[in-house]
């Protein structure tokens, strides 16, 4: 499997009043076209990590690596233009809630073909059946109807499929998901990782997925990079998830309620100081 | 025995949206009951109804045996209190945790402020050492325990509980669903839980109502579900999503 993605001791550290805080502590993986799931509870810098690889840290943060490379291109020595330019094109991005993440005032279909005619030059009549035969690729039965709604009329799970629709719509080869499905009801979360699965397979890219639910991921993705305090403290095949040696994804899978299971009071995670060390 | 909450045909109507059709259920004394449902099932308005926060259009809502009318009197505050789903939007920001807790006790005319709030810190697990900070110094956990706190101080006898731990980390959700167990064993309160999430009820309820479109799909106790004995296909449905993603089988076309 060729390397898409290589990141080395990737470490981001915001300035604050009070000193640094470093969100990402000498994270390093790499990724060929596949699934790696980035799991962690909040703070652990696993959003960070995935904001850091698209280009979206705020200015006033200091991203360091020894190597932070995407298909041959220095992602630390790229201006900002080149940047842009990778930004939406090459590399997506899909966010959490499509409530905030869409743009309220623009229809639906306008926004993915503004996304499309960023990157490609192509005419409106073009980008216009681009746009519509995307959103039948994420399973929206009526897009002639959705393309002229704006996301206030849409449900949430719809919401989120013009977003995926509007990231992969340029093609890209490196898709980050950020918590794609945590706003969504469980039924409806399922219908979009399918959606999601199908795309990535058939059109061949390599995906992150970042989420908190070490379950989720585990029975999404190939790979699973569980992460604690800005740091990577295990690396498991998800289909390995239950012989994980480190305590606190041990921790992690069994804190949760189980269907069936009678424990109570349920276990909870004793956090121990060297975790993050 | 008189029933804790015994709600009946209960219609909640928002301009012309009917968010609830015709829902009735009875909670006993000391039991713990759950509602499970998508978004948009009613399972929040329902709750929300017996609080007061909800326009209910028919039927009747009785708390310990008393039919409540359309306002809500401050006996009725007592007896029954709410916790949200969202920590860091039910606390008020400008108020310190002292002034949290002291508010319910003054509006209720409690005498004994001093020993009510450390005891109630205490309960939720929080310590003095809490009490003159703000919300935003503290946790999404910690923020829940003290909206957990500010509902049993004043030593309501049913707790309604809207996503309890759904805005919550899964350690820290842990923490918070034993607390709430001790809580419940420990002062014999009735619980009535909303929950998107069937593991989460499942876990904390005896018995529970699975609802869809604001009307009820079916009913089961905790022990039916684990052993997966539902006659629903949207209950069946739900027990399957929750068991995370399974990658159809790639077929040859």
């Amino acid at each position: 499997m060729s390397t898409m993605l290589t990141v080395d001791d990737l470490r981001v550290t915001f300035p604050t009043r009070t000193g640094a805080v470093n969100a990402v502590r000498g994270v390093s993986f790499t990724l060929g076209r596949e699934r790696l799931g980035i799991v962690g509870e909040s703070g652990s810098g696993k959003s960070q990590t995935g904001r850091a690889i698209m280009g979206l840290t705020p200015p006033h943060a200091t991203i360091t690596a020894k190597t932070l490379n995407f298909d041959g291109i220095d992602l630390l020595e790229t201006s900002v233009k080149e940047r842009r330019a990778l930004r939406g094109n090459r590399i997506s991005m899909i966010l959490q809630d499509p409530k905030y993440s869409l743009n309220p005032v623009m229809s639906i279909g306008r926004q993915i073909v503004e996304t499309l005619r960023t990157h490609e030059k192509v005419s409106k009549r073009e980008a216009r059946r681009r746009a519509l035969d995307m959103l039948a690729a994420v399973q929206i039965r009526d897009p002639e109807r959705v393309y002229d709604l704006h996301p206030h009329e849409v449900s949430g799970g719809m919401g989120q499929r013009a977003m995926i629709a509007m990231m992969l719509i340029t093609g890209p080869e490196l898709l980050i998901a950020d918590e794609p499905t945590s706003a969504l009801d469980v039924t409806v979360q399922l219908d979009v990782l399918g959606i999601l699965d199908n795309l990535v397979r058939d059109r061949g890219m390599g995906l992150i997925f970042i989420s908190h639910d070490l379950r989720l991921v585990s029975s999404f993705c190939d790979r699973v990079i569980v992460m604690y305090a800005g740091r990577i403290v295990e690396e498991i095949a998800a289909t390995d998830l239950r012989n994980a040696k480190h305590p606190y994804t041990q921790g992690l899978l069994n804190c949760m309620p189980e269907i069936g299971a009678d424990r109570h009071p349920l276990p909870t995670l004793d956090r121990k100081p060297e975790w993050a060390a | 025995m008189t029933p804790s909450l015994k709600i009946d045909n209960l219609e909640v109507t928002f301009n012309r949206f009917r968010a609830l059709r015709g829902v009735s259920l009875e909670v006993v004394p000391g039991e713990s009951f759950g509602l499970v449902g998508e978004s948009g099932s009613g399972k929040s308005t329902l709750l929300r109804a017996v609080a007061g926060l909800a326009p209910v259009t028919a039927g009747t809502i009785e708390v310990n045996g008393n039919l409540l009318g359309a306002s809500r009197t401050k006996a009725f505050y007592r007896e029954v209190q709410m916790v949200f789903q969202d920590p860091y939007g039910s606390l008020h920001p400008r108020q310190t945790v002292d002034r949290l807790l002291l508010e319910p006790l003054a509006v209720h005319g409690f005498g004994d402020i001093e020993r009510r709030i450390l005891r109630a810190l205490d309960e939720v697990g929080l310590g003095s050492s809490f009490r003159f900070r703000y919300s935003h110094q503290l946790s999404g956990g910690q923020r829940q325990r003290v909206a957990i706190a500010r509902a049993l101080i004043l030593e309501p006898s049913i707790l309604l509980l809207d996503e309890p731990t759904s805005a919550l980390d899964a350690s820290v959700q842990a923490e918070v669903l034993n607390l709430l167990e001790k809580i419940r064993r420990d002062r014999k309160l009735t619980f009535v839980m909303v929950s998107h999430d069937l593991a989460v009820v499942t876990h904390m309820c005896d018995r529970l109502m699975v609802m869809q479109h604001g009307a009820e799909v079916e009913r089961l106790t905790a022990s039916e579900l684990a052993r997966r004995h539902v006659t629903q296909d949207y209950t069946r449905n739900l027990l399957v999503a929750s068991q995370g993603f399974v990658r159809p089988v790639v077929q040859n076309a």
